[in-house]
């Protein structure tokens, strides 16, 4: 009895441990092992060192000129923009009296409610081609264009769909944390700085609101950086093909899939992974790097 | 006080608050409209769907879309409810297993004594940022080899480690003072009566708000059928709604057709939240990551 009781924390935590490395772990470790073998899923992985590596970053035209370029874009808008988006509506909204100040962050929280693969269906009819789609009929009511724009099948157009479709529903579970982060800073701290000479909102903000919620600023950052990465593969929900029109909004992840499921090239997939995971850890590296105590 | 007018989190309106009013209402609306355009689609009748040039609002609303929406799959051998029965057993069972597991853990990680235990919870703080479908090669063959693909565990299983869940009920246990349980100890109590019957009752903000997000992701997640179930009978109903427009084709008719199964899949996540807010929003206070 007493044996048990003093390794009663591994039992406590060996359901989530297990879990954690069959689904989270283990992934990742077979993702970085695959990534230097050339594998088919038929046959046993051949190990091919960095060719992969190689392959990818001198002979992979797609993957250099399009879906890098509209990863980093879609990335540096969705992510960044998504994250000061999401403190700035926070901190209006905490300048608002208990009962409107709700309402408000439920709307503006909603939109993450809808989760990118489907609402992808209502996004098609408000960006329908042809001019039944209702904002080609709009714009056409008021003049902006004469003929109806096939908006999600035009290369030129539906990255930046993409984007704003994402910014859309940014407003998550970070949005939510930095907004109990404002208005859970001490009101003395702000007492005490308007004495000491602080003028106005703004910088109240930047010495004082900021550095107190430190912990949840690093926290919604990386949500932030979760949710734009998780919903990257809405260029494809969105056009409707994997590839998308001229590669026009192929994000890594989908370049994942077209090699993985589609092309049975496991191996070089999983190299594409591991790029992936690099550019996710160094953006939340630098979101530590900005909010992080130690 | 003097000096400043507005402030953050004001006990009682004042007119200097107006002007949030005038920047938040805008983007307020702009928010809503996808979200009042799916309400308007899907209760739109077959005529209104077909108007040109189209109509933003609906005029007179009929639940025609959801008739069709059941009656659409009729033809084929599996119906519309088995999808929905499918994602409702998955949500649930990830919620309650979800729950379970993280507050287990948590309790573990805040309350325990042992070596691992800093190295445990740094690794989960670094997984905060785990993004699943990057690995999704890697999860297909380990799943394959565990002869999971074509189960319908695989629906729950694939979702139930969730480090966020952790993470915030760890933070929130870490209030609990320790004298309350080791005076639970002294009494007798063994760890899971103190868990089911101390923490838990304390944990309940956590416990909503990691309940409310593993059923948000088992909801709206359509990864496992996606990727793991080739089986169309063990398949969720996010899977259903994201090949829509395959079933339907892009017509209009289907265009109700799909916001009907939007709006099913929005609603639930939407009245969950607003019944738990409040104790979502005290768990957030205690969510900083340091």
């Amino acid at each position: 009895m007493k044996k048990i009781k003093k390794y009663m924390h591994w039992i406590l935590l060996s359901p989530y441990l297990t879990l954690f490395i069959i689904f989270i772990l283990l992934p990742i470790i077979v993702a970085i092992y695959l990534s230097f073998t050339y594998f088919n899923a038929i046959q046993p992985p051949r190990w091919v060192g960095l060719q992969n590596y190689i392959d990818l970053f001198t002979r992979d035209e797609i993957f250099m000129q399009k879906v890098l370029p509209n990863t980093i874009k879609f990335s540096l808008i969705v992510g960044p923009g998504g994250y000061i988006l999401s403190f700035v509506l926070a901190w209006l909204v905490a300048q608002l009296t208990k009962i409107p100040r709700t309402i408000f962050a439920l709307i503006l929280y909603s939109p993450s409610l809808t989760a990118g693969v489907t609402m992808a269906v209502v996004w098609r009819v408000l960006f329908n081609g042809d001019q039944q789609g209702y904002l080609n009929a709009l714009l056409l009511r008021l003049g902006f264009i004469d003929k109806p724009i096939q908006w999600l099948q035009s290369p030129e157009y539906l990255l930046t769909i993409m984007i704003i479709v994402s910014l859309w529903s940014s407003m998550g579970v970070g949005f939510l944390a930095m907004l109990a982060g404002i208005l859970n800073v001490d009101e003395t701290l702000y007492e005490a700085a308007y004495i000491d000479g602080i003028k106005n909102r703004l910088q109240e903000v930047i010495y004082i609101t900021i550095p107190a919620m430190k912990p949840q600023m690093l926290f919604g950052a990386v949500m932030s950086i979760v949710q734009t990465f998780t919903t990257a593969g809405i260029g494809v929900a969105l056009s409707g093909t994997n590839p998308t029109p001229q590669y026009a909004g192929q994000l890594i992840v989908n370049h994942i899939e077209d090699y993985g499921f589609l092309r049975y090239e496991m191996g070089y997939a999983a190299a594409v992974s591991v790029v992936l995971l690099i550019i996710i850890y160094l953006f939340s590296r630098i979101a530590w790097k900005l909010f992080g105590e130690s | 006080m003097a000096g400043y007018v507005t402030k953050t989190n004001p006990k009682r309106f004042h007119k200097s608050q107006l002007k949030f009013y005038f920047i938040l209402t805008p983007i307020a609306v702009f928010m809503l409209l996808p979200i009042i355009f799916i309400f308007s689609q899907a209760f739109k009748p077959i005529d209104e769907l077909f108007l040109y040039p189209p109509r933003f609002f609906v005029r007179r609303p009929t639940l025609n879309n959801f008739y069709e929406l059941f009656a659409a799959t009729k033809g084929s051998s599996i119906p519309v409810s088995r999808y929905l029965i499918n994602s409702i057993l998955t949500a649930l069972f990830t919620v309650i297993f979800t729950i379970i597991i993280s507050v287990f853990a948590g309790y573990a990680l805040s309350k325990k004594r042992f070596k691992a235990k800093n190295l445990i919870f740094t690794i989960n703080n670094l997984a905060l940022m785990f993004v699943p479908i990057a690995v999704i090669i890697p999860r297909y063959l380990i799943v394959q080899k565990l002869g999971l693909i074509d189960t319908f565990i695989i629906n729950i299983l694939s979702l139930l480690a969730m480090p966020i869940g952790i993470f915030l009920i760890k933070q929130f246990v870490d209030q609990i003072p320790d004298a309350l349980i080791e005076a639970a100890l002294i009494d007798g109590a063994n760890d899971f009566q103190i868990i089911f019957n101390l923490i838990m009752p304390l944990l309940k903000p956590a416990i909503s708000t990691v309940g409310i997000l593993a059923f948000q992701v088992a909801w709206n997640s359509a990864d496992a059928s996606t990727y793991f179930i080739n089986n169309e009978n063990l398949r969720t109903f996010a899977f259903y709604v994201s090949n829509l427009t395959a079933v339907t084709g892009n017509t209009i008719a289907g265009q109700g057709i799909a916001a009907a199964a939007s709006l099913i899949m929005f609603v639930p996540n939407l009245v969950l939240f607003i019944f738990m807010q409040s104790r979502v929003m005290n768990t957030m206070a205690h969510s900083g990551l340091k």
